[in-house]
């Protein structure tokens, strides 16, 4: 068998898509119906854990926990209070701006322990709970590392997207904040640093060695090779051989650096998934093609996966939380679009197939190795 | 008994009906419907409030015997009709797309 259980969050609520073989699916949802769900996630020490993030701009932010693998939830806690007198960042007119929470975009939970789950925040933060959510404290040391005053926020807000815990050594963690950049913690999250060496974000980011000022779009491990690092930018498909201390690029012959996610085969650590989108005020895919590139050899050498997925006619995005692969061999691979697809290839990415064709815009999608 | 109306939003949230009925000691003010709403439906704080200020949501507005009262002194008496229970303290989601 090869269960799995796929988790989409979505504009407008939170669905399961569930299989036993990755042919046949069974859909519950949606959760939380009406509402944005930004990420929804699961533990990897217990798998029927499962942390919802709902929000609206009229009620703002919940967060939702599950016990039994998204069959029933229970809303917990949403206190996400920054400690102290959080100070100023730069506002889009580089401006001082005093520091305001508002909305989870990402939860990620501990590989070891299914009550602590760190949450990736707007205005740009880390917090940690260690009571399942019921709580959460800020890890200040990553707001206040000594450049949070000087980020200035993307087109999507100052937000604290991306959080990696290292499977192997759970005390290193990688942050990534648009248009912040990334950032590393080798003490569980109490200290931080700016990893940013040999990104390039020319003409918006004239200065070649700024320390942050990056749109950091995702970073990625391999569990197998964790000191390898993957990164999408906002352009430039990058990597790292030395946990981020520097960057080199490996976009190559992609038809566009541009994009979201990037993602890597559970069994292969070479072999790394990209969509590429055609530019930053252009959200679609080139010629209106969605192909999912595939390198097999870490990056540089691209090839266009197309089979089952649409080449004509295709405008929507993938966001930079929507794309999964699951443990099996050979690994699934899973994302969902803007017009509301979900796509799951169960051979690499060779041939793909509609799970679901008709969500609400697609903001995350995470999946879960059941069997 | 003040009767206070929710949104349909909060009142899943929440898990009650249309509307919660609240008693409260001393003078009925927003404010004092608002924090009593909260003690005793939790999982509603920070949705009409914010958790920090304490102030409205943006998005969210309050009337009662057709007044809008969102931006008015939440520490005044709420009409008698609102205090007596004749009319409900209305809590609304603005109109406003998404």
């Amino acid at each position: 068998m090869a269960g799995v259980r796929v988790l989409v969050g979505t504009k407008k609520g939170a669905f399961v898509l569930t299989s036993e073989d990755r042919a046949t699916w069974s859909v519950a949802g949606p959760h939380f119906p009406g509402w944005e769900v930004h990420h929804v996630t699961g533990s990897p020490a217990d798998p029927d854990r499962l942390y919802a993030a709902q929000w609206t701009s009229w009620f703002g932010q919940l967060i939702q926990r599950s016990d039994d693998g998204g069959s029933t939830w229970e809303p917990v806690g949403n206190d996400f209070s920054y400690a102290g007198d959080p100070g100023t960042h730069l506002w889009y007119d580089g401006t001082p701006r005093p520091w305001a929470f508002q909305k989870v975009w990402h939860l990620e939970p501990s590989p070891n322990d299914p009550d602590t789950v760190f949450a990736g925040v707007e205005d740009a933060a880390l917090f940690k709970s260690t009571d399942g959510g019921r709580s959460w404290k800020e890890l200040t040391g990553m707001r206040e590392h000594g450049t949070g005053d000087t980020w200035q926020p993307g087109a999507g807000g100052l937000c604290l997207h991306t959080i990696i815990i290292d499977p192997n050594d759970e005390s290193r963690m990688y942050t990534a904040i648009s248009a912040a950049g990334a950032f590393r913690s080798d003490d569980g999250g109490v200290t931080w640093k700016a990893i940013n060496r040999g990104l390039i974000s020319n003409p918006e980011l004239p200065d070649p060695d700024a320390e942050v000022g990056h749109c950091v779009h995702r970073i990625t491990l391999h569990p197998a090779r964790p000191e390898v690092l993957f990164m999408q930018k906002h352009w430039d498909v990058m990597r790292s051989e030395d946990r981020g201390d520097n960057w080199h690029e490996v976009s190559g012959n992609l038809p566009s650096d541009f994009g979201f996610p990037v993602a890597i085969d559970s069994n292969d650590p070479d072999t790394v998934f990209v969509v590429p989108i055609k530019s930053d005020s252009e959200h679609y895919p080139p010629d209106g093609r969605l192909r999912v590139y595939r390198s097999r050899s870490g990056g540089n050498d691209w090839e266009a996966l197309t089979n089952g997925l649409p080449q004509e006619n295709c405008y929507v995005n993938v966001l930079r939380d929507s794309m999964a692969v699951d443990a099996h061999d050979p690994c699934g691979v899973y994302f969902g679009t803007t017009g509301g697809q979900v796509y799951g290839s169960a051979d690499g990415g060779d041939n793909w197939e509609p799970i679901v064709r008709d969500l609400p815009a697609v903001y995350s999608v995470e999946v879960q190795t059941l069997s | 008994m003040i009767r206070v109306r929710l949104p349909h939003h909060l009142r899943t949230l929440a898990g009650v009906g249309a509307e919660v009925e609240l008693d409260i000691d001393g003078p009925v003010t927003q404010r004092a419907v608002l924090d009593a709403l909260e003690a005793s439906h939790p999982v509603l704080i920070g949705t009409i409030r914010d958790r920090g200020n304490g102030n409205r949501r943006p998005f969210v507005r309050f009337f009662a015997c057709r007044d809008d009262l969102s931006n008015e002194d939440p520490d005044e008496p709420l009409p008698e009709a609102v205090a007596t229970g004749a009319e409900p303290y209305l809590i609304v989601g603005a109109m406003a797309g998404g």
